[in-house]
């Protein structure tokens, strides 16, 4: 199946394209039931070891005090930078002396457990989507993410590859995108500020949307990831 | 005073004192920044942290002793600073100074980290384990040079009572331990950088390197509980050491400059020197600190 590039009219190659995003979800193998997953590629001793539990939405608190927290959020974003292609490059001077995010309450962290930011700088091939679904999963809620680079909003250079996926927001929730091959870091602060002001305007639900989407996320991720040796929700 | 009393009093000190750790260690990332030439988090930036953690909607656990790890720390953390007279003469902020000696407060320097260590191993992480393995290492060997100092520190003052110890060094600036049992306050001293774990010896928690170290796998309001221990525990880190050395405080301020300033020692060293690896730094505090402590017992008994 081939979809054609809605400008040019001429069809498009590369990865297989996601199923439109239609609301409604024919029944998929690794459902077991409404709240669990089969993980159904892993051996039954794996099987074992991992929950299968599917996530469910979480509900924010009471309003002034979800406001409050959403200030706190806004005012701590601490960064799971995920060096995918060239953007990551640009995670370097921001945390130097230059720019120095750390004036921000920013910092990186280096386990997706304590990070709140997922930053994905650049390209991901389906090797890499493969390990970004598995950390973003890991990654405790709210959870946000800023995809960088021109490859990660439509594939860049490499809209045409066999094994590079064009749109990150296809597999898992972005909140900001940030244009240019590459970003000055004045543009990938900007990109962080604009995720605060969502934050704080409580529109970053990217962890409710994943829980609520979950079976069209996981279909696409699916559909290109071919070795599927992971349980079917990490966390 | 009452019991029920004592323990209201103990708590607001507490309040006070965690208040002041978080401050400080806000304070000291902000110094870290301007030497480093950035301009740094601001000074409240451990409290926003600690809201944030707390304020996550999921959290992960792994069984039982997982969750008890942080709790252990925590009560670690709070059990040092119960037993060591905050102020001393002060009839509101000394704790339950009278219940305990030294050699407790000691046990609980070393208990939240075995907590920590038996919660941290429920995770299965292996950086977590990697990171247990470093810090008690390196705990251990700095435990060394400290008890040697606290022992020389008894034979000295013939107690182990931390208020006796405080009482014994009023009367001047000369009369506290630094000038009158200065190899003691070496090794002590010494022994309080690879406490505070920073710069030479921040392998244990080292962040940006390989792992985080022992809280690799805790999230959300486990964080924040750790978090809240570090000020908790440095806080109570410093009023220990300010008792022992330094001549105890006898008002709040005096205690936050004092405490203050020993917390520099260990930040000023911090930002001058890179780090040790692990078994760098067992050889460094089994070798001079060692020595200096093993003097510091032997001037007195000779």
């Amino acid at each position: 199946m081939s979809y054609m590039d809605k400008t040019t009219g001429i069809p498009e190659q590369g990865i297989t394209p996601p199923i439109p995003d239609t609301g409604e979800m024919p029944d998929r193998e690794w459902r077991k039931d409404d709240k669990t997953l089969t993980n159904a590629e892993l051996t039954l001793e794996e099987q074992d070891w991992f929950c299968d539990a599917r996530p469910t939405p979480a509900k924010p608190a009471w309003g002034p005090v979800e406001k409050f927290y959403n200030w706190a959020r806004a005012n701590s974003l601490w960064i799971l930078a995920f060096g995918t292609g060239c953007g990551a490059i640009e995670l370097r001077p921001l945390v130097t002396a230059r720019y120095d995010i750390s004036r921000l309450g920013m910092q990186p962290r280096p386990t997706p457990r304590q990070a709140s930011v997922f930053m994905i700088g650049g390209y991901v091939s389906i090797k890499t989507l493969k390990r970004i679904v598995r950390s973003y999963e890991q990654m405790q809620g709210p959870k946000f993410v800023v995809a960088v680079c021109s490859c990660a909003i439509n594939g860049g250079m490499y809209w045409d590859s066999y094994n590079t996926v064009k749109r990150i927001d296809q597999y898992i929730p972005v909140d900001v995108y940030v244009t240019g091959c590459m970003p000055r870091p004045e543009a990938v602060m900007a990109g962080f500020s604009k995720l605060k002001e969502l934050i704080l305007a409580g529109k970053a639900e990217g962890q409710n949307l994943y829980a609520e989407k979950f079976d069209w996320y996981k279909a696409n991720q699916k559909q290109v990831i071919k070795d599927w040796n992971m349980p079917d929700y990490n966390w | 005073m009452s019991l029920v009393t004592k323990l209201i009093w103990t708590f607001i000190s507490l309040g006070i004192v965690t208040i002041w750790g978080l401050t400080l260690t806000g304070i000291v990332a902000k110094i870290f920044a301007r030497v480093q030439g950035r301009l740094g988090p601001p000074v409240w930036q451990p409290f926003i942290d600690i809201i944030k953690n707390n304020a996550k909607r999921t959290a992960v656990s792994h069984g039982i002793m997982f969750y008890l790890g942080p709790v252990f720390r925590i009560a670690g953390g709070i059990g040092t600073y119960m037993f060591i007279p905050a102020i001393y003469g002060s009839l509101y902020f000394s704790n339950f100074s009278v219940s305990g000696d030294v050699f407790l407060v000691m046990y609980f320097i070393f208990f939240g980290q075995l907590g920590m260590a038996l919660g941290a191993g429920e995770g299965g992480h292996p950086y977590s384990a990697i990171g247990v393995a470093r810090g008690l290492a390196q705990m251990t060997a700095f435990e060394v040079p400290f008890a040697l100092s606290v022992i020389s520190l008894a034979v000295q003052y013939h107690t182990l009572n931390i208020t006796e110890i405080v009482a014994a060094q009023q009367g001047g600036i000369l009369s506290w331990t630094l000038f009158t049992n200065p190899l003691a306050v070496i090794a002590a001293m010494i022994a309080m950088l690879g406490m505070n774990m920073y710069n030479p010896f921040s392998v244990v928690i080292a962040p940006q390197e390989t792992p985080i170290g022992p809280p690799t796998e805790y999230s959300a309001s486990f964080l924040g509980m750790l978090a809240t221990n570090r000020g908790i525990f440095n806080a109570a880190k410093m009023v220990l050491f300010m008792n022992l050395y330094f001549g105890g405080a006898t008002n709040l301020v005096e205690m936050i400059v004092k405490t203050f300033c020993i917390y520099f020692f260990s930040v000023f060293i911090g930002v001058a020197f890179p780090r040790f690896k692990t078994e760098d730094a067992i050889r460094f505090f089994l070798k001079v600190p060692t020595l200096v402590g093993i003097l510091a017992i032997a001037v007195f008994l000779i």
